[in-house]
């Protein structure tokens, strides 16, 4: 008897598999070079075709929601930094406005034009992430070189103003870190003029670029239903020409005095998402110089003797030999790196409300109210206590409606945070959006959907 | 601010409705579970409404809600609240649910109307099942997933309702409050 069972199975065994089967399940990811970020696709093919295609997400999930309910409001602005990573400013911005909104305190006009300015060239640094990433593994290397050389020149500008590249933490409930460097239009129109010209060159090997144009067009098609049905927002709702733009529609900060276009495509697909992406970028721009123009200007406060602001260094210098006359009234410069170019310049940039906001670096070293206040506000047990509410704030991240959730029990800690992550909707229609086309499609549609990992995971 | 999403919710189900608000100016509607997806429906399709972006669902998990130590000799030292012009600060909030453990949130958006409305459906930690708006809004699947991961609310209805962001391995609910911060799972490398 058991011979024959083994006979049995090694018959099964032997059946050739049949020639004509042409369904096969394929794995990509979750290390997979075009994957980048992290996830997982499952496919079912039929030859090149694909059948149907299961998106595995979730492997750099950190738990962000968690841990904001742990750490005190202005503890949780590092986290948002890590959200999207490649436009940090903007998660920065959107938590804030949102504790601000339950807090019920307003900012100062020349905050808003700060974080509207930094918003927007960390929008088109992500944009060219994403075209340059796309281009990249559609085989355009250059372009990538391209765009990330033009990424650098504004992440010098963020360099300039938050003192870090990435990971900015440069907002705060009730303002930001430090005013704009003296002098920032300047180099931010140095810096455009280099984007704008990576920009006219990507266009000319990319637009009209046969390999480039082939695959992007026709491929990744979404209709408008389909996309406002699956939550889509962002460049990836507009290339179907639905004209949904946060800053538009729903206008927070000064984006209502501002002007600008929203780029709409038409068909729906990579190559429009392209296109749109390329126009924002240059709309992007417009905005920041229109803001730099109309910026309301902070008073500074200067060496009334000299008419300059006093290196931080000598001022502490002098004090230490005593000579305190020739530097009262007078205000020190310190890098952004500290925290404020300037005492004064902060009430030009903060909220009128000492319970909220932190005190500049030379109040907290300076003077007892200023160490009393940064006490207040740092230690456990202390800071910022909203009053019990709900409250939801969308602002346009460089993917979509980025919207903050906030819950709080009048605790000094959050009692819930909760992030709409603009990708997240877009991955979950990204079975949708694949089956059907070829293999070699996966690539540039995952390109244009800009899945950023830290925020689709948190 | 005009609260005319809130009638019109409440005009047409009055008895589905057992609160509403509109603190900050964004207007809620807090519903009993059983109407969910009549509502949701409503929304959608009514013609003065025209909800059509399913913008976000999550859930809140109320069961410590107020009861964090406040340090008895600092208890001035919370904020007072200057509330800006420009932010209505009319409407009070009503607090948490009363008795329902969890709450499940709803944003929705209309892209013609440009405007928005707040959802809020008490769940009992007992019975946490919810209907499904998957046949309304595709875009549901993946946020109901993250509800029933993070919170262990169910949707009925729902085609694949199993974890997205954590591994099928894991126990428990992270995002409930008794699930400590610091409780490790790994699936390879130490625990504590």
């Amino acid at each position: 008897m058991k011979t024959d069972n083994t006979m049995e199975t090694d018959q099964t065994a032997e059946v050739p598999a049949d020639p004509e089967k042409r369904e096969m399940m394929l794995n990509i990811g979750p290390a997979h070079p075009a994957m980048h970020g992290i996830i997982r696709l499952v496919v079912e093919l039929d030859g090149e075709q694909i059948q149907n295609a299961d998106v595995d997400i979730g492997f750099l999930h950190r738990g962000f929601e968690k841990m904001s309910e742990q750490v005190d409001y202005n503890g949780v602005i590092p986290y948002t930094d890590r959200l999207n990573y490649v436009s940090p400013l903007i998660n920065n911005m959107g938590y804030c406005m949102a504790v601000e909104k339950i807090l019920g305190i307003s900012v100062p006009d020349r905050c808003h034009y700060i974080r509207v300015i930094l918003s927007e060239i960390s929008r088109i640094g992500d944009h060219l992430t994403c075209v340059g990433a796309t281009a990249m593994e559609l085989g355009a290397f250059s372009v990538f070189l391209y765009m990330i050389k033009a990424r650098e020149y504004l992440w010098d500008l963020v360099e300039q103003v938050t003192g870090a590249r990435m990971t900015v933490s440069y907002c705060r409930v009730g303002g930001v870190k430090a005013d704009l460097p003296e002098d920032f239009a300047g180099p931010c129109a140095e810096a455009f003029k280099e984007v704008r010209t990576v920009i006219d060159e990507s266009d000319k090997l990319l637009t009209r670029n046969r390999i480039f144009v082939d695959r992007m067009n026709g491929t990744g098609v979404i209709s408008a239903e389909d996309a406002i049905s699956f939550g889509i927002t962002g460049p990836f709702l507009r290339a179907t020409g639905m004209e949904y733009d946060v800053r538009k529609d729903c206008p927070y900060a000064v984006y209502d005095q501002l002007p600008f276009d929203v780029a709409v495509g038409t068909r729906g697909d990579n190559m429009d998402r392209y296109l749109v992406r390329m126009e924002e970028m240059e709309q992007s721009m417009l905005i920041v110089e229109a803001a730099l123009r109309d910026m309301p200007p902070g008073d500074v406060l200067v060496n009334p003797e000299t008419g300059r602001p006093i290196p931080a260094a000598q001022m502490v210098d002098l004090g230490k030999m005593g000579e305190i006359e020739s530097i009262s009234g007078g205000c020190a410069v310190i890098g952004p790196t500290l925290e404020g170019s300037g005492r004064a310049q902060h009430s030009s940039i903060a909220a009128d409300e000492k319970r909220v906001f932190l005190p500049p670096k030379e109040d907290t070293y300076g003077n007892i109210e200023g160490l009393m206040q940064q006490f207040k506000l740092v230690m456990l047990g202390h800071g910022l206590r909203p009053p019990e509410g709900e409250v939801y704030f969308p602002v346009e991240g460089a993917n979509g409606e980025l919207g903050f959730y906030v819950v709080s029990d009048g605790a000094g800690k959050a009692y819930r945070v909760r992030v709409r992550p603009p990708c997240f909707a877009i991955m979950s229609a990204l079975s949708t959006l694949l089956t059907g086309d070829m293999i070699a499609d996966i690539v540039p549609t995952f390109g244009s959907v800009n899945m950023i990992g830290g925020e689709l995971d948190r | 601010m005009t609260n005319s999403l809130i009638e019109a919710v409440s005009d047409r189900f009055p008895a589905a409705v057992s609160a509403t608000h509109a603190y900050r100016g964004d207007q809620t509607v807090v519903l009993r579970p059983e109407f969910l997806l009549e509502i949701a429906q409503f929304l959608k399709e009514d013609q003065a409404l025209q909800m059509n972006l399913l913008v976000d669902v999550t859930a809140v998990d109320y069961s410590t809600f107020g009861k964090s130590a406040k340090p008895a000799f600092f208890a001035s030292s919370g904020v007072a609240v200057r509330p800006s012009p420009l932010i209505p600060d009319e409407d009070p909030w009503p607090g948490p649910p009363a008795k329902a453990r969890f709450a499940v949130v709803y944003h929705f958006y209309s892209t013609d109307h440009k405007h928005r409305l707040r959802l809020v459906v008490p769940v009992e930690e007992s019975e946490a099942e919810l209907d499904s708006l998957t046949p309304l809004w595709p875009g549901a699947d993946w946020l109901e997933r993250e509800v029933w991961d993070m919170y262990g609310i169910r949707f009925s209805g729902h085609p694949n309702l199993k974890r997205i962001l954590m591994y099928e391995e894991f126990e428990g609910y992270p995002l409930r409050k008794d699930y400590p911060v610091d409780k490790r799972q790994p699936l390879i490398g130490p625990v504590n």
